[in-house]
């Protein structure tokens, strides 16, 4: 009988090794649950839960909200699109506002690095990243590394390539951390415009030619192309990184092993992956999506459990 | 035709209504001390019993189903799968492993979280004849977890329980168990502790005082 470390899962630099156990654990069950024919525990009845989105998302907002209707709980989502955010309310009224309507628990995104640990130290409820700005976004590295574990066995030991833009991600970051925290060996690779400086100073190895990453890996981490965060050129055209980053069948046919292909969603198709790769047995894009819920609901209902 | 008392006390213990009576039998524990409730020659008695009594209610167990439920009612689950099948010969009995962690009604109750276990169910209860097996009914809380849990898996026929101590007097819920194994009288302070040979290394039944 063990609990996590933390009271809010506010990144992946805040967990322990054993934390990150514990949730996988714990998500085992959920798995075995959302396969059945009913799919659904009463844990959260009592819990209401705030899914607040600052920023754009299908597929995280989704896989939340699914797996906070999986475990029962009573949930509301806000859009700042369609908010009073527009006519100029700050944060922290924003959010206890929909507080004093008696909520548990907040699933946040926000553009802005930290938003997440800010609120957590003005409000009290528990929060949940649920990705800030180019910081963390320590659910999706949570079911990535899962997703490892579930193909491989184990991730201690795993040589795990994160390839493209290294600089904007929340997803490398977040996933970086984890490897870390669970004994992979990471590397990251891609134009030397979207590494960050310093990046060996978190224990990872820089590579800047795709080829010889993927040699030395079992798994690739595409990370997909932030159009939208890209404010100036940082490569010449789409065309000339995917001609230097991206993957296709016959690169990976020539390798001398089977290694695995992840990408958090969307995929651009055709830029850093092409199709044929992204729907091939190597790739597990769909288990990741899978995954995602069961350990969404392992961390709620970690998390939950800490609420008195 | 008058039965003399070490007889009657055999007929009863088959019919294992013949309690353990605490009052006289706790004032000899010693505090924290244990107290055998039954060796593992009884265990293996009370289980072949459960299991003929299982087989008049079931026969072939065609439309049955035997739900241990996690952690250890598994153990005795799979004690009667085995005696059922290697000694009296049912072919073809299908049995799973509950988990009722998130169907408790203690969650956020506790100081401590709730950790699950595996749940296997690789078979639909619908329209099935359902046993669930424990080790212990004590407060009947579990039970009522497991009577909706294994709704998640389909709509059974009916629904039986089987548990192996039935510690009366203490039920917070209106809940018996259809098959026992022997009923015990204890105290709150006081726990019954089930060993199994593959777990603990031995088979016993311990009561054990706080």
């Amino acid at each position: 009988m063990s609990e996590l470390s933390v009271r809010h899962l506010l990144g992946i630099k805040y967990l322990n090794e054993a934390d990150i156990e514990l949730i996988f654990e714990t998500a085992d069950n959920f798995k075995e649950v959302i396969n059945r024919p009913i799919k659904k525990v009463p844990s959260l009845r009592d819990i209401t839960i705030a899914n607040i989105f600052f920023e754009s998302s299908t597929r995280t907002k989704l896989s939340f909200e699914l797996a906070e209707k999986r475990l029962s709980a009573d949930v509301i989502n806000f859009s700042a699109s369609q908010s009073s955010v527009k006519k100029g309310e700050t944060l922290i009224d924003t959010v206890n506002n929909i507080l004093s309507m008696k909520v548990d628990m907040v699933v946040m995104r926000h553009p802005n690095p930290g938003a997440g640990i800010f609120l957590s130290k003005h409000v009290e409820a528990a929060i949940i990243n649920a990705g800030d700005g180019a910081h963390e976004h320590p659910t999706q590295a949570l079911l990535d590394s899962y997703s490892i574990r579930e193909k491989l066995g184990d991730v201690a030991g795993k040589k795990v390539v994160i390839v493209g833009d290294i600089l904007h991600s929340r997803v490398a970051l977040s996933n970086i951390f984890a490897l870390k925290l669970q004994g992979a060996q990471v590397k990251v690779c891609g134009p030397g415009t979207l590494l960050p400086k310093y990046i060996e100073s978190l224990g990872v190895e820089v590579e800047t030619d795709l080829r010889t990453a993927l040699d030395w890996c079992d798994v690739a981490n595409m990370l997909r192309i932030q159009k939208e965060r890209l404010d100036i050129s940082y490569f010449p055209t789409t065309r000339e990184y995917t001609q230097q980053f991206g993957v296709n069948k016959a690169l990976l046919d020539d390798l001398d092993k089977e290694i695995v292909i992840m990408h958090p969603g969307p995929i651009n198709r055709g830029v850093e992956i092409t199709s044929d790769v992204a729907d091939s047995k190597q790739s597990i894009i769909l288990n990741q999506v899978e995954n995602g819920v069961a350990i969404r609901m392992a961390v709620m209902y970690l998390l939950a459990s800490k609420i008195k | 035709m008058a039965l003399i008392p070490w007889q009657s006390i055999l007929i009863q213990n088959y019919l294992g209504r013949i309690p353990y009576f605490c009052p006289s039998k706790v004032s000899m524990l010693k505090p924290m001390g244990q107290k055998v409730l039954l060796s593992s020659k009884e265990i293996n008695i009370i289980l072949h019993r459960l299991a003929c009594q299982l087989l008049e209610n079931h026969l072939d167990f065609k439309n049955t189903v035997l739900i241990g439920l996690q952690p250890r009612g598994t153990y005795v689950a799979q004690r009667l799968y085995k005696i059922l099948k290697e000694e009296y010969g049912v072919k073809h009995i299908e049995i799973g492993f509950l988990d009722i962690t998130f169907y408790r009604d203690d969650f956020r109750r506790g100081d401590k979280t709730l950790s699950a276990t595996e749940t296997t169910i690789d078979f639909l209860v619908e329209d099935k004849k359902v046993v669930l097996i424990d080790d212990v009914l004590y407060t009947g809380r579990s039970i009522r977890a497991a009577l909706t849990a294994i709704q998640s898996f389909g709509r059974p026929s009916e629904i039986e329980l089987l548990t192996l101590i039935d510690r009366r007097f203490s039920r917070h819920l209106p809940i018996q168990p259809n098959y026992r194994g022997r009923q015990v009288d204890a105290i709150n302070d006081e726990k019954v502790k089930v060993l199994w040979q593959e777990n603990d290394g031995e088979d016993a039944i311990y009561l054990v005082g706080r």
